[in-house]
């Protein structure tokens, strides 16, 4: 029962913050600029598009009664039009998802595989040099601006190495001798589903830079919170108890402690979702990924209002529905938390 | 001995303490001892550039086309960019700039939050409730995708995106401050100035706003290299400053171009935000370690 109060109420203040979230971009892009309609349009409007625009917008209306208009037509699926592309923002987005998904599956995996282990060993081992090393890793990782770090790995992997792709998704030869079937638009996935292992292999190579990029903060503030947890937990009495009665101190770290560590963990990871999320727009920048985030600047530079926006909107919702899905999660590992 | 001399010796005697605390934190830790020398260094560039830098005047945006995209040698240890500017004098110029703006926009963040932060906790009751919602809404959002969506609709450059990134960052401060302004609010010397008549107002000032110094001064160190991050960031992208400016999150967008046949463009003022940033995240970890009562009996 408790459970069920705790899901409601959780699912009640995510509401509550869409709700809020959609109330910023309609203050962003209706009350803010001087005249909506111009800037809805872009540069140099046409007297008569502003007339257009300004009917169909409703913006002759008082605001209140602009905002359930907005707030319709979001929900009824028209996020308004790319001026730059003249598409619906939501087909926009749609297309482009899939790549930074990607993107941002990979690269938070990589985080987690690292960050995790980095922070439990470098507790363990408290003041040991790998513990060193490993906090001087992690504060590294999350001072690097990553739209320099991805620079210097292309300096590095493309240009003295000749190891790794500079740019892109695939090799654009690709297309012509072993094209990708786009089924789930994961490209990853998809030459592996269809067994075009050429294919698979290019995709991957392309992957690695970019991803290792976005992974560099992640890692650094996950190992960091892992490790703090760790120690937190390895000072409690019941470890204390645990290794008095000559239980390994293996099993101790990684059967009790560990176990008591993950929720915390789960938390910096969701947290680390969003630096990630803001993260992929430079990444996909620095390495002309064709996903949301090249999208975004290309908007933001060409003032693009309902492109931007939609994004923004999109994007904070997403957020908003990690940080759900984390909470739930939690609370699903540590039935004490539904009861505060 | 007067009676004041002895009521006032435990007080100087913790400050005695706390100073020697601290000076054993910086010079015993390898990496604090780095933070505090590179912040010196880098606060002496912004103070006294123009009179350090090789080429001050190329440091400010003055082209010289006789040395376009020269590599590192003797004369331009780091290079020069596409309209022939000493790297180095503009990385050291940049200093300046990059400081100042991180320090307004943290100052705004730390005003507006901390004042929040203070009334909810200490008021309470509706007002806390408003004031939190109105926190947990902006905290919801990722605050460089806020920052973007502000700047795009008040328009680039370098007095917008500081703005943008101020109002995308007081919250944490509403939070961090109204956590110790609740468990203040119970203590003795703030129930004794309440009973006494102190408005307030005049209790948060006084009793309130003090007491969450530290907790502030290291969240806010850490932000200023934060800030400097974000700032280099929307520069990169083009929201942030705009050319000429001697910013290091722009030169590295301007020398992208340039990867690679001219390595230097780029790397250098992005190594210069990276130093920078990190020894402000570690002078914030020392801070904290300073600062924890738990540290020093």
């Amino acid at each position: 029962m408790r459970k069920a109060a705790f899901v409601l109420r959780r699912l009640g203040m995510s509401l509550f913050v869409l709700l809020g979230l959609s109330l910023i971009t309609f203050t962003l892009a209706r009350v803010i600029p001087s005249d909506p309609a111009a800037a809805y349009i872009g540069p140099h409007p046409r007297p008569e598009q502003v007339e257009m625009v300004r009917e169909r917008l409703g913006l002759n209306r008082p605001l209140p009664v602009q905002y359930l208009i907005y707030m319709r037509d979001l929900l009824r699926g028209d996020w308004g039009e790319s001026i730059s592309t003249k598409r619906p923002v939501l087909r926009e987005i749609g297309d482009r998802v899939c790549a930074s998904l990607e993107l941002l599956a990979v690269g938070m995996s990589l985080a987690v595989l690292i960050g995790v282990p980095l922070g439990v060993f470098s507790a363990r081992f408290q003041g040991s040099p790998f513990d060193v090393v490993v906090r001087t890793l992690s504060i590294a990782g999350v001072s690097m601006p990553a739209f320099w770090l991805g620079l210097v790995l292309q300096l590095v992997f493309f240009r003295w190495l000749h190891l790794l792709p500079l740019t892109g998704r695939f090799a654009t030869e690709l297309r012509f001798t072993h094209p990708i079937r786009p089924l789930t638009g994961f490209f990853l996935l998809d030459t592996a589903i269809t067994g075009n292992w050429v294919a698979f292999k290019d995709v991957a190579w392309h992957i690695v830079l970019p991803a290792f990029t976005l992974a560099a903060y992640p890692i650094g503030l996950i190992a960091r919170m892992t490790r703090g947890t760790m120690l937190e937990v390895l000072a409690q009495d019941y470890i204390r108890t645990a290794r008095a009665y000559g239980i390994s101190e293996r099993f101790v770290v990684y059967g009790y402690a560990l176990k008591n560590a993950i929720g915390p963990t789960l938390t910096v990871i969701g947290l680390t979702l969003a630096y990630a999320l803001t993260g992929t727009f430079f990444i996909e920048i620095v390495f002309n990924w064709p996903g949301l985030g090249l999208f975004t600047v290309h908007s933001l530079l060409s003032v693009d209002y309902p492109a931007v926006m939609g994004i923004t909107l999109f994007a904070a919702a997403g957020y908003v529905g990690i940080n759900l899905a984390v909470d739930l999660l939690q609370a699903w590992i540590d039935p004490r938390i539904s009861l505060r | 001995m007067s009676t004041r001399e002895s009521a006032r010796s435990p007080e100087e005697l913790q400050t005695q303490r706390r100073w020697r605390h601290a000076a054993h934190v910086i010079t015993r830790d390898p990496l604090a001892l780095f933070s505090v020398l590179v912040i010196t260094g880098f606060l002496v560039l912004a103070i006294a550039g123009p009179w350090i830098a090789p080429y001050p005047e190329q440091g400010f945006g003055k082209t010289n086309v006789a040395t376009r995209m020269l590599p590192p040698s003797r004369e331009h240890p780091l290079g020069t960019d596409r309209l022939g500017r000493d790297i180095l004098s503009r990385i050291i110029i940049g200093a300046r700039p990059a400081l100042s703006t991180s320090l307004i926009v943290v100052g705004l963040a730390v005003a507006i939050g901390s004042l929040l932060g203070a009334v909810a906790g200490y008021v309470g009751g509706w007002v806390d409730d408003l004031i939190m919602r109105i926190t947990d809404l902006f905290l919801a959002f990722p605050s460089l995708l806020l920052a973007m969506a502000i700047v795009a609709a008040i328009g680039p450059g370098l007095t917008n995106a500081m703005l943008a990134i101020a109002i995308s960052w007081w919250p944490w401060y509403t939070r961090l401050v109204r956590g110790i302004a609740l468990s203040l609010r119970e203590r003795h010397f703030v129930e004794a100035a309440r009973a006494v008549g102190v408005p307030s107002l005049g209790i948060i000032f006084r009793h309130i706003l003090p007491n969450c110094l530290s907790p502030i001064l290291v969240q806010a160190t850490i932000d200023i290299g934060t800030v400097i991050l974000a700032s280099g960031g929307l520069a990169f992208i083009g929201l942030g400053a705009q050319p000429p400016a001697p910013d290091w999150g722009l030169m590295v967008s301007e020398g992208r171009a340039f990867l690679l046949t001219q390595w230097w463009y780029s790397t250098f003022p992005g190594l210069a935000i990276f130093v920078t940033v990190l020894a402000f995240n570690l002078l914030g970890d020392t801070l904290r370690d300073i600062f924890d009562p738990r540290q020093y009996r």
